[in-house]
């Protein structure tokens, strides 16, 4: 009977573990079917590196390569922001910050990722979009720029937690080692403890990119959802993510415009699925 | 001469008296041990000399520890300076993450700067010929330290720390995580060094105090009982503690 229920208990925990496996591929396999329909009407290379996309003209143009590089554009911008500031963030909280500061702030780190996007997304609409405009001297706000900023600050609680676990995990003995070889404090963390959880903290760089990349309300609302190729990280632009809320809606079911967003959709997954596997084996390089 | 004597020197953790009013003083190119048992302050005492206590909070030290006519205990000694004289080897080994070769010349870089290539190979060698590994790893040295084996890594430590050419190695356990044979050899290298360097090696085995040392200590309780030739402490103690130790009533 015992054995009977430890049999059961087993076999059930075995099937919640292989839920999840189970709808990733079933999501996956929905996604492909759909998406590669487009490539029917238009090749993949001319979907993937097209200069135009007007879904819904006739013929509709259904290049994406202005919305790759739009997404790229405000990704870029915002690991450019949110890297030093993230991990230098991670370096305070893990070494120099006295304990209450350090709870103060991981505090904050916690409530910043708490913030839905949307509600990040019409702060910057109402404060950081007027502002880029009058600073930039640009016929709108709306930019890639505000989209980098905004999304920084999504980015930020992922790299700044992650990497500080990865700095706190380092050994203390090769801290001591350092300091009694005559070294200042600053000079261990930066040879020492930084190269020592480098996998941690690039796995943390890459996990805070990948959020970047995946999201959509925030971008949708204030980067202008132009879908050009963008000449600044001043002009409008449009993502991947954006794309896809923004036309989902209007596109008939079974049109080529329909079959487009889908493949966008594969596009989006499999950069979100290379981003998430370099970390994990940056993640396990450290163990 | 002393290289290094501490006056009256008491220190707390918080409430808890670590070290009451040791008096000592360590002589120069010889190899003084501190023995007692586990908690008695002796790791405690090794500390202090590099100021590696002020990584602890609420630590707090008073009396004299004279190195060289200045008590480094005062708020201004410059630690960079004292920690490059006074070096440390741990417990556990405690190699860098990082090549042997970037291992040995991260003392020289983090204290020097702009140091030529040709100036690094000449002390990496010159290091690792010193703790009698240059055979071995002459051929490897862009290998991870953390490969070698727990007895080549101990060395390692060591060219590390003499590579910055300090006065004074002191060493916490060095040996307690190496086999016999090991530890045998890092004795060998202690004995080769001691014409160099002051050492103090804190050990809980008093085997190894009375194979290396020419001093030897004896702590119990945070007290320094008896300090004196390692000779007469083993032979002839003066006191009655250290006797019920060393011949093994408690410990």
């Amino acid at each position: 009977m015992r054995k009977l229920k430890e049999f059961v208990i087993e076999k059930l925990i075995l099937i919640c573990g292989l839920a999840s496996i189970f709808f990733v591929a079933l999501i996956f396999l929905f996604l492909l079917k759909e998406g590669l329909a487009v490539f029917k009407t238009v090749s993949p290379f001319n979907f993937l590196f097209g200069k135009s996309w007007y879904p819904i003209s006739e013929p509709p143009q259904l290049g994406i390569l202005p919305l790759i590089l739009g997404s790229l554009l405000v990704t870029l911008g915002a690991a450019i922001i949110s890297i030093p500031i993230g991990v230098g963030c991670a370096v305070y909280i893990a070494e120099i910050a006295p304990p209450r500061t350090k709870e103060a702030l991981k505090a904050g780190i916690e409530l910043l990722a708490a913030i839905p996007s949307v509600v990040l997304g019409f702060i910057g609409m109402v404060t950081l979009v007027p502002l880029v405009r009058s600073i930039f001297h640009l016929p709108t706000g709306l930019t890639a720029l505000s989209g980098s900023i905004m999304l920084a600050f999504m980015a930020m609680p992922t790299i700044v937690s992650i990497a500080e676990d990865a700095l706190y995990s380092v050994p203390k003995t090769y801290k001591e080692g350092a300091l009694a070889l005559g070294a200042t404090h600053w000079q261990a963390i930066w040879r020492v403890m930084l190269p020592a959880a480098s996998s941690g903290v690039l796995a943390a760089i890459m996990l805070g990119i990948g959020r970047v990349i995946g999201e959509t309300m925030a971008v949708m609302m204030i980067t202008g959802n132009a879908a050009v190729i963008p000449n600044s990280i001043l002009a409008p632009v449009r993502t991947l993510t954006a794309t896809i809320a923004a036309e989902m809606g209007e596109a008939v079911v079974g049109s080529e415009h329909y079959f487009a967003l889908f493949a966008v959709g594969i596009v989006l997954f499999v950069i979100s699925f290379a981003i998430n596997v370099t970390a994990d084996l940056f993640l396990h390089k450290r163990q | 001469m002393s290289k290094i004597v501490t006056n009256n020197l008491n220190l707390w953790y918080g409430v808890f008296h670590a070290l009451k009013n040791v008096d000592s003083a360590f002589e120069a190119n010889r190899i003084t041990a501190i023995i007692g048992p586990s908690g008695c302050g002796k790791s405690t005492l090794l500390r202090v000399f590099n100021r590696m206590n002020d990584l602890i909070e609420g630590v707090r030290t008073d009396g004299e520890v004279i190195i060289e006519d200045a008590n480094i205990l005062n708020s201004n000694t410059d630690l960079v300076v004292l920690r490059k004289k006074v070096g440390m080897v741990f417990q556990r080994p405690n190699p860098f993450p990082l090549s042997i070769y970037e291992n040995i010349v991260f003392g020289e870089k983090i204290h020097g700067d702009r140091i030529t290539r040709d100036k690094l190979d000449e002390i990496v060698e010159r290091s690792l010929r010193d703790v009698l590994l240059w055979d071995e790893l002459k051929d490897k040295l862009n290998e991870p330290a953390l490969r070698l084996s727990l007895e080549q890594k101990q060395r390692l430590c060591i060219a590390r720390l003499i590579a910055v050419k300090p006065d004074v190695l002191l060493m916490d356990e060095p040996c307690s995580t190496l086999d016999p044979q090991g530890t045998q050899r890092v004795e060998e290298l202690m004995r080769e060094l001691k014409n160099k360097y002051t050492i103090i090696i804190v050990t809980h085995n008093m085997q190894q105090a009375a194979r290396v040392s020419d001093d030897t200590g004896f702590m119990l309780l945070g007290e320094l009982i008896e300090f004196g030739k390692t000779e007469q402490i083993f032979t002839a103690p003066f006191d009655k503690r250290t006797e019920d130790y060393i011949t093994g009533r408690y410990g």
